[in-house]
């Protein structure tokens, strides 16, 4: 759009803006002191936890690799498992919600039919209704059909993103032309041919940001999974350290040992969607604003 | 790209309207195929669990004589409960001071990256991004042990100046505590919308009001503030519905904070402790419900006040 014009005007004028830059500089270390905590800290044994040296720096005895062996074996090795549930969770729920979004996102801007205009004020509403209302409700349901406890009570619920639908249909209606789309008939494709070979290829920054929103959703998804799962082997990554923080909070001194293990697991949490928002920025930068231009 | 959808939709809407008849049955027929899937989903796990959920709130399981239908009861209660009313009401101080300190810090990053454009300054947006790539339960535990007494920094920064520590954890401060988590976690996210909305501004605007005369300041205040209008709407809305729904950060909180936060703190821990703590499904689904309820009821009646200025509804 106009972005790379905006970015080229600017570039004329010297580096300036000296106070602007220092305030950057103070809002950066509030967001980062987490992390750096974090980091510091996941190379410190109890002793080094707990023994009054400095929080925010290394103690004598940095202890990554230790950390992250005790993380990986504790308990028959389940924070693997449920890095794996985690995983899965996020990529079936979010692939899932992202191609339910994608097609009726398509079908609201692209044809007509008795009941659209219902239906879409129906959608809108359903983006004002929020998801944990509906947790204890499915919960029941759930219940009643055999499904809790089950990795479905986990992945089905999160294909739901009326918020995604409504992204893909404001972006499909401006990015993808219906003079296009009249060509590709008026040349003999049907609607699933133009579909999948003139309109997709044209709605992938809207695909790439709705899948990230929809697995960022499902992996840091909390309340959910906690009111479906009870079975220790199918906990997501959150479940999981939210358990142990349970029990190192409740035996505060029998715990400490916990304590570690915990902050290497909340570490080692975080990295892959850190690097999943790293490596596609040129994707979802854009995308993001989509739903908030005018 | 617009969310002006009456500006677009009544054209479109007459030309429906007129051509209604015309709409051939097999493109109604694909239009609806392509819906349908995500309708199926819709009905499942949007509009059946709130049905269900509304029917299950009219009826109360008692050990004597088992499940009866009750009506309103179950409301009448909640509204009268005290753990409700006390958590209801926290959410909604709590949504008061969030949502405007959130949205001027967001709003102030976003313009303040709109203007510098070192490397540094697109370095610090990526990071100042980071925290919602976060878990909030991961974001709740580092703040949690960067407040505790154990091993957070706190004691040795207020020491340096000979003073104790602010305990973010105590009965007192917890409310300060967790508007931090929140900012921290949501503030990145909200300033990218802002920043992708500043840079779609078209940017002769601001060489036509230079030469007029127009400082940095007017430029920022008399143009670039309402055009992104839109786009603070819209995150105003996500934080609304974000904060109502308060569950995570406090439920992990706890633990660390012993006493601070009750199993009834907000309505969304009350309705999990009633549900899955004493297997009160009925109760429980009548305040999710309520929530729910008064919810959407206050985002739509925010969005219909400020349809005008261009929010998505309007």
């Amino acid at each position: 759009m106009t972005a790379h014009i905006d970015v080229a005007s600017r570039r004329r004028r010297p580096q300036r803006y000296l106070p602007l830059q220092v305030l950057l500089g103070f809002l950066l270390v509030y967001f980062l002191v987490p992390f750096w905590w974090v980091v510091v800290n996941s190379s410190k044994d109890a002793a080094g936890l707990f023994g009054g040296g400095n929080a925010l720096w290394f103690s004598d005895n940095v202890d990554f690799i230790g950390n992250l062996q005790e993380l990986f074996t504790h308990s028959g090795g389940i924070y693997a498992r449920w890095l794996l549930n985690s995983t899965l969770y996020a990529v079936v729920g979010g692939v899932g919600a992202t191609a339910l979004a994608v097609l009726a996102g398509y079908g609201f801007a692209k044809y007509r039919f008795a009941g659209r205009r219902f239906s879409f004020a129906v959608l809108l509403g359903a983006v004002m209704v929020p998801a944990t209302a509906l947790v204890i409700p499915t919960f029941i349901m759930f219940s009643r059909l055999g499904l809790t406890n089950t990795i479905w009570a986990v992945i089905l619920p999160s294909l739901l993103n009326p918020f995604g639908v409504y992204l893909m249909h404001v972006y499909v209606r401006d990015a993808v032309p219906d003079e296009l789309l009249d060509a590709a008939r008026v040349d003999g494709a049907g609607e699933v041919r133009s579909f999948l070979q003139v309109a997709l290829p044209l709605m992938r920054p809207a695909m790439v940001t709705v899948l990230l929103l929809s697995i960022v959703a499902t992996w840091n998804n909390y309340f959910l999974p906690l009111a479906m799962l009870s079975d220790n082997d199918l906990y997501p990554v959150t479940v999981g350290i939210g358990q142990w923080q349970g029990i190192a909070s409740a035996n505060n001194s029998g715990g400490t040992s916990l304590w570690s293990i915990i902050i290497m697991g909340s570490l080692v949490s975080v990295i892959p969607l850190i690097i999943a928002f790293l490596t596609l920025q040129r994707h979802w930068r854009g995308g993001l604003a989509i739903g908030s231009l005018k | 790209m617009t969310l002006q959808i009456s500006e677009t939709a009544p054209p479109r809407a007459e030309k429906t309207r007129r051509k209604a008849p015309k709409v051939p049955l097999r493109e109604q027929l694909i239009g609806w195929l392509f819906i349908g899937p995500f309708g199926v989903v819709f009905l499942a796990f949007l509009v059946a669990p709130l049905v269900y959920a509304l029917y299950l709130s009219l009826f109360r399981k008692a050990l004597i004589g088992g499940t009866s239908f009750v009506l309103l009861d179950n409301y009448t209660k909640a509204f009268t409960d005290p753990s409700f009313l006390d958590g209801a009401w926290f959410v909604i101080r709590f949504s008061l001071v969030l949502i405007p300190v959130q949205m001027l810090i967001s709003l102030a990053m976003a313009l303040i990256l709109d203007i510098v454009t070192s490397a540094f300054a697109r370095f610090s947006r990526l990071m100042i991004f980071l925290p919602y790539a976060i878990p909030a339960v991961i974001g709740a535990l580092m703040w949690g042990f960067l407040y505790s007494k154990n091993f957070g920094p706190l004691g040795d920064i207020f020491g340096l100046f000979g003073a104790s520590a602010p305990d973010f954890l105590s009965n007192d401060l917890i409310f300060y505590g967790l508007l931090n988590i929140v900012t921290w976690q949501w503030a990145g996210y909200y300033m990218i919308i802002l920043y992708a909305a500043l840079q779609g501004i078209d940017p002769t605007l601001y060489e036509a009001a230079r030469i007029d005369g127009a400082s940095t300041w007017q430029i920022t205040l008399r143009i670039k503030i309402p055009l992104i209008t839109p786009a603070l709407l819209l995150i105003l809305v996500f934080a609304l519905i974000g904060t109502l729904q308060f569950f995570n950060e406090p439920k992990i909180l706890r633990d660390l904070a012993a006493g601070a936060i009750g199993p009834d703190f907000t309505p969304n821990m009350y309705a999990y402790q009633q549900a899955f703590g004493l297997a009160n499904f009925n109760y429980g689904s009548a305040i999710s419900f309520a929530l729910g309820g008064v919810v959407f009821v206050c985002v739509y009646v925010f969005l219909f006040a400020t349809r005008k200025r261009g929010s998505f509804l309007s």
